[in-house]
């Protein structure tokens, strides 16, 4: 019961469980939470799937979309997703990695047009076996880097 | 580009090249923005809108265009598509053509994106190997240099391997081809082989040789660079050694990596490839404004 406690239940909104320590705070950034409502964020926590740790995050009178919590896959694959209407799980959603990606992951190429000229960053899904994207502008193939996710432009 | 497109630009360009299509640029303005320095590309362009009747205007340095004064490439861009038909562009930065074609109401032909793309280098490749061989399906190719960092030849390899060719690429071991692009390669089944040297590809009985420049600042030592050229220099022995029926291609400029004994064999078809930009150019420029249909 004790448990229970440590990130305290919400009646409305969406809980992301299943986060890898300490990705918690990368999903704030790349759903681009930080000036938006209320969230809660539990870090490293124990589990029987993450050896290295878990994460939650819920996120208080707020709904993601389907394309937000697709977004969540790019770093964390394995995070599993509930939707609660009135203290309730209204919906467990499975999440899968996006075919499209839109402003939220900045090219390596430092010198793509989205990173010289303002082109607005879209990746397009390459091989989903090696969770590899193509940038649209320069072509280059890349792999998911966390440090290249960032808020939304 | 499907294949169809391909084929569409290459049987055009043969038939500019024949006389046809005359005129196909008349009454359209085409602008040339050229933000870094070219010479074939940007001549061959200009030399084709004058020689179909249409009218160009623009710059060859970026110096005098109006970023220098702050406006954005996409300002620019918006500014420029009011005043002409279609527009070609060379930039340093990868993916500026794309962000052009998304901002500009006319079509736009992209003349090399950094390190990206020379798509019309691939179109003029492709007409002088069709010129030359009368097909473009099941040919012998070697491609021999800089094959890590050219955009020519990752171009002109993709491309071959629309039409069933069998490849052997031929350099240093430190300017292989990259492994996606071999990967690629064998995912679709084509049939491909590398080697040190050219004369590793005797047996072969290539068609074409496709030779491109090693560049010296890829090496950090001086007398390194030079004895890895010295290898992959193109003489009339290594022509004695591929046989008679190989022909030398080049996107030039060229430096030491073809022996000017070797350009008044029949092998060397780069000068010709050089000069069949100009019907390739108007080709396109002639079906993306309407010109042609």
């Amino acid at each position: 019961m004790e448990r229970a406690y440590k990130v305290y239940a919400i009646n409305n909104g969406t809980v992301i469980d299943h986060i890898p320590t300490p990705l918690a705070l990368k999903v704030v950034e790349i759903l681009g939470l930080g000036n938006e409502g209320i969230f809660t964020i539990g870090v490293g926590f124990q589990s029987k799937r993450l050896p290295g740790g878990k994460d939650i995050l819920k996120i208080e009178n707020r709904i993601l979309l389907e394309s937000e919590t697709d977004t969540i896959a790019l770093i964390a694959p394995d995070a599993t997703i509930n939707i609660i209407k009135d203290g309730r799980v209204s919906e467990k959603r499975i999440i899968s990695i996006p075919q499209s990606i839109f402003g939220v992951m900045q090219c390596p190429n430092p010198n793509c047009a989205t990173n010289k000229l303002g082109a607005h960053r879209h990746f397009e899904l390459e091989d989903k076996n090696t969770m590899t994207y193509r940038c649209q502008y320069c072509e280059r193939v890349t792999e998911i880097i966390p440090e290249n996710l960032t808020a939304p432009e | 580009m499907t294949t169809q497109d391909l084929w569409t630009v290459v049987t055009t360009a043969g038939e500019v090249k024949a006389g046809m299509h005359r005129g196909c640029l008349l009454d359209k303005t085409i602008a040339s923005l050229f933000f870094e320095p070219s010479t074939r590309t940007r001549l061959s362009f200009e030399s084709a809108v004058v020689k179909s009747g249409g009218s160009v205007f623009g710059f060859a340095d970026p110096g005098s265009s109006s970023q220098k004064k702050g406006e954005s490439f996409a300002d620019s861009i918006r500014t420029v598509t009011g005043y002409c038909d279609a527009m070609v562009i060379r930039h340093p930065v990868e993916g500026a053509a794309r962000l052009a074609s998304e901002v500009a109401s006319v079509p736009v032909i992209n003349a090399g994106d950094g390190a990206n793309q020379h798509p019309t280098q691939t179109f003029l490749d492709l007409f002088t190997i069709y010129e030359e061989f009368g097909r473009l399906e099941n040919l012998k190719i070697g491609i021999m240099g800089d094959l890590k960092y050219g955009r020519t030849v990752h171009s002109l390899t993709h491309a071959m391997s629309l039409f069933d060719a069998e490849m052997v690429f031929i350099s240093p071991p430190s300017l292989k081809m990259p492994s996606n692009i071999l990967s690629d390669l064998r995912e679709k089944g084509v049939s491909f082989r590398t080697a040190d040297t050219p004369e590793d590809a005797s047996d072969m009985n290539l068609d074409v040789l496709y030779v491109t420049r090693i560049q010296k600042e890829r090496f950090g030592d001086p007398l390194e660079y030079k004895n890895v050229a010295h290898g992959y220099r193109i003489t009339r022995d290594t022509i004695s050694a591929l046989g008679e029926q190989v022909r030398i291609m080049h996107p030039l400029p060229r430096v030491d990596e073809i022996a000017e004994e070797v350009d008044s064999t029949p092998n060397a078809i780069y000068f010709t490839q050089a000069h069949n930009g100009v019907p390739t150019r108007q080709a396109l420029l002639g079906l993306v404004t309407g010109g042609i249909n």
